[in-house]
């Protein structure tokens, strides 16, 4: 028998049980492109946890209250919390945690595109909290019943302990509304600078994605780009009229016949070019990462090698006890 | 008396206040991920405490203040934080020098105001403690490490140990404000921790290999007076409540 | 970036979230050694408090069985139901057991 076809008989085998709603576990037998596809994904969303860390930090010393201070500061040590999980889960598949930040660094791996964009008032933390976190857990919840084991497990650890972020960037969002003419033209300015990168944060339409329909394939994926951002726009609409927001959209309308939101066309020539570099934080947010990383180097350092000390101690004490 | 409680809480809110805040400064930027889990949790825990001492502040004070108020609209000299938590973060070698000697201070303090007379500093205490311990716990186990890890991480640690350690003589020092409460049985006698903190700072110097310095540093930082590095700290922390005054957020 | 770093090993994670549970894998970390393992599963993986008591392992000494073992491993135990519970009809009178 030839070894193609050998591939071929396990590969129909791993299709069946994916089929079958079986879960796949690190050590089962899985195509390569499998498991390349699942750390590319899941390194990109533990980075995109990390990265996402740098624009409400940079909000979280000059909080309003201690109250809302609190909140964010919870609110991105989850995000540590859940970048850890997913680096956990990628680590599964044999990516070293190094190796996957190296990456991150080099620019050969990415992050979510949307962190790229600036934290400019206090009422970007709201919006990120409600648009942005929103738009994540809209992408996450299906992902819970992902077909590989340890990454579906993460993700209902993350949405679990998400509910939180958006009812607490909403109601940021609600006292800003309500508040004085400068809070709410404040709301207004953030719900205009990140309506439009929140939508793009599904990825590009569904006939120009190009890792979709074997995701799909695989259950990696359970709903395409479009039919998810669909289910965003028809929820947060609503919610914009509710804080009594406009969003930037003039050719956004409601279509009785189908139930749904119908937005204008989505500037994708924009999305790409910050993807690819001409955002206005980049270079930033990269540089944050490599200096956090670099100075830290002699703290891991330390650890190692006070651990190495400890252990060759213990084995002299052994010794001389023998 | 009144006077002395709201001065004795301010002092206990402003220390967890001010090093809260100086440790959200390492939000996202930690020598690893995990160490971001713990410089957040540190971060929480004194926060939380800051939150209940300065409300309970407002109250004794009587005049209406929020914790809020306390936190976002006073000027530096009227806050009251011992002047060794507000000294800048440094290196990560520093900010666990920093909250090495503070936490092993703290915790003792704590301790003794389980036993307050008055109930509500008695009742965060008694949570507020169980908190630190584990602070005192994370501080060591890092000193140890790196005075004992490379050469590069000793030579750090000792120096961050050196920035601090001046700021340490005005913990243990008693005023009129901590004598007051100390008699009415509400507050913590200082000069009494002195032997205890030694005790247990020397015996992780000793077994991180870190020599004890002996610099001293003039700071009267619970009086109100204060390092530079306070008034910057300040129209960081404040600046949306200075210049939107009397918004709710 | 340090030349001469080597990574921090990995730990399993481990946490009983009451009195009375099973201990439960949850995850994985980054540390030095087994002291700064149980302080990052502390601060990593009890934030919500959810444990009451932490086992870590490191990684690399945990045995795992092979997935193509599966049949000579497990199916054996697949047929004997007299180690489940309801394969003891009790009488209707006889409960909480």
């Amino acid at each position: 028998m030839s070894n193609a076809s050998s591939q071929s008989a396990e590969e129909a085998r791993f299709q069946a049980r994916i089929d079958a709603e079986d879960k796949i576990e690190p050590k089962d037998w899985m195509p390569e492109a499998y498991r390349r596809t699942l750390i590319r994904q899941i390194s990109q969303h533990a980075h995109s946890e990390y990265v996402g860390m740098l624009p409400e930090g940079n909000w979280l010393t000059r909080a309003p209250t201690l109250r809302r201070k609190a909140a964010l500061m919870a609110k991105i040590q989850d995000e540590a919390g859940h970048g850890l999980y997913l680096y956990s889960a990628a680590e599964t598949l044999g990516a070293s945690r190094d190796e996957m930040y190296r990456d991150l660094l080099s620019g050969k791996a990415k992050y979510s595109s949307i962190f790229n964009y600036p934290t400019l008032t206090w009422a970007d933390i709201g919006a990120i909290g409600w648009l942005v976190d929103g738009a994540a857990i809209t992408n996450q919840v299906p992902l819970c019943r992902c077909s590989f084991g340890p990454y579906a497990r993460a993700m209902v650890r993350v949405c679990k302990e998400e509910s939180f972020h958006q009812r607490q960037g909403f109601q940021i969002m609600l006292s800003l509304a309500h508040g004085e003419p400068e809070q709410k033209a404040m709301a207004q300015d953030a719900l205009n600078r990140w309506w439009w990168p929140s939508i793009a944060m599904f990825g590009p339409p569904d006939g120009e994605s190009k890792h979709s329909a074997q995701s799909m394939a695989w259950k990696i994926k359970r709903h395409s780009n479009d039919e998810l951002r669909q289910r965003f726009v028809d929820m947060t609409v609503p919610q914009a009229d509710f804080l009594g927001l406009r969003i930037p959209d003039d050719d956004l309308k409601f279509n009785a016949d189908t139930g749904h939101y119908e937005t204008g066309p989505i500037d994708w020539d924009d999305f790409w070019a910050v993807v690819n570099g001409e955002g206005q934080c980049n270079t930033d947010r990269l540089a944050a990462r490599q200096k956090a990383h670099d100075e830290g180097a002699w703290v891991r350092d330390a650890a190692t090698a006070y651990a190495a000390k400890r252990a060759a101690r213990k084995a002299a004490e052994r010794i001389a006890a023998e | 008396m009144a006077d002395h409680l709201f001065e004795y809480t301010l002092r206990l809110g402003d220390n967890c206040l001010i090093l809260g805040q100086r440790l959200a400064e390492w939000t996202g930027h930690a020598p690893i991920l995990e160490e971001d889990l713990a410089l957040g949790n540190l971060g929480l825990d004194l926060l939380g405490q800051a939150r209940a001492f300065l409300t309970y502040a407002g109250k004794v004070e009587g005049k209406g203040r929020s914790e809020d108020d306390l936190a976002f609209l006073r000027d530096a000299h009227a806050f009251r934080n011992v002047s060794l938590v507000e000294q800048p973060n440094g290196d990560f070698g520093q900010t666990m020098a920093r909250h090495l000697l503070f936490a092993g201070w703290y915790s003792l303090v704590l301790e003794r105001l389980t036993q307050s007379q008055d109930s509500t500093l008695a009742a965060v205490a008694e949570k507020g403690v169980k908190e630190i311990a584990y602070h005192w716990r994370h501080a060591a186990e890092w000193t140890i490490r790196l005075g004992d890890g490379t050469d590069e991480s000793h030579r750090r640690m000792q120096s961050g140990l050196h920035q601090v350690w001046g700021y340490t003589p005005e913990l243990f020092r008693m005023d009129e404000t901590d004598t007051a409460m100390l008699r009415a049985g509400v507050g913590a006698d200082l000069a009494a921790l002195q032997p205890a903190w030694d005790a247990r700072i020397d015996a992780v110097l000793v077994e991180a290999s870190l020599e004890r310095p002996s610099s001293v540093t003039r700071s009267n930082g619970k009086q109100g007076v204060h390092s530079e590095h306070l008034g910057h700290m300040l129209s960081e922390m404040q600046f949306l409540q200075r210049a939107y005054p009397g918004m709710e957020w | 970036m340090s030349q001469h770093e080597t990574e921090w090993p990995l730990w399993e994670v481990f946490i009983r979230a009451r009195g009375g549970l099973d201990h439960r894998h949850c995850g994985s970390l980054r540390a030095p050694d087994a002291e700064m393992a149980l302080m990052n599963a502390r601060d990593a993986y009890t934030r919500r408090g959810e444990g009451h008591s932490i086992w870590v392992v490191k990684a690399s000494d945990i045995v795992a069985s092979n997935p193509d073992d599966k049949g000579s491993f497990y199916d054996p135990a697949d047929d004997k139901v007299y180690r489940h519970p309801s394969f003891y009809q009790l009488p209707d009178e006889v409960d909480h057991m």
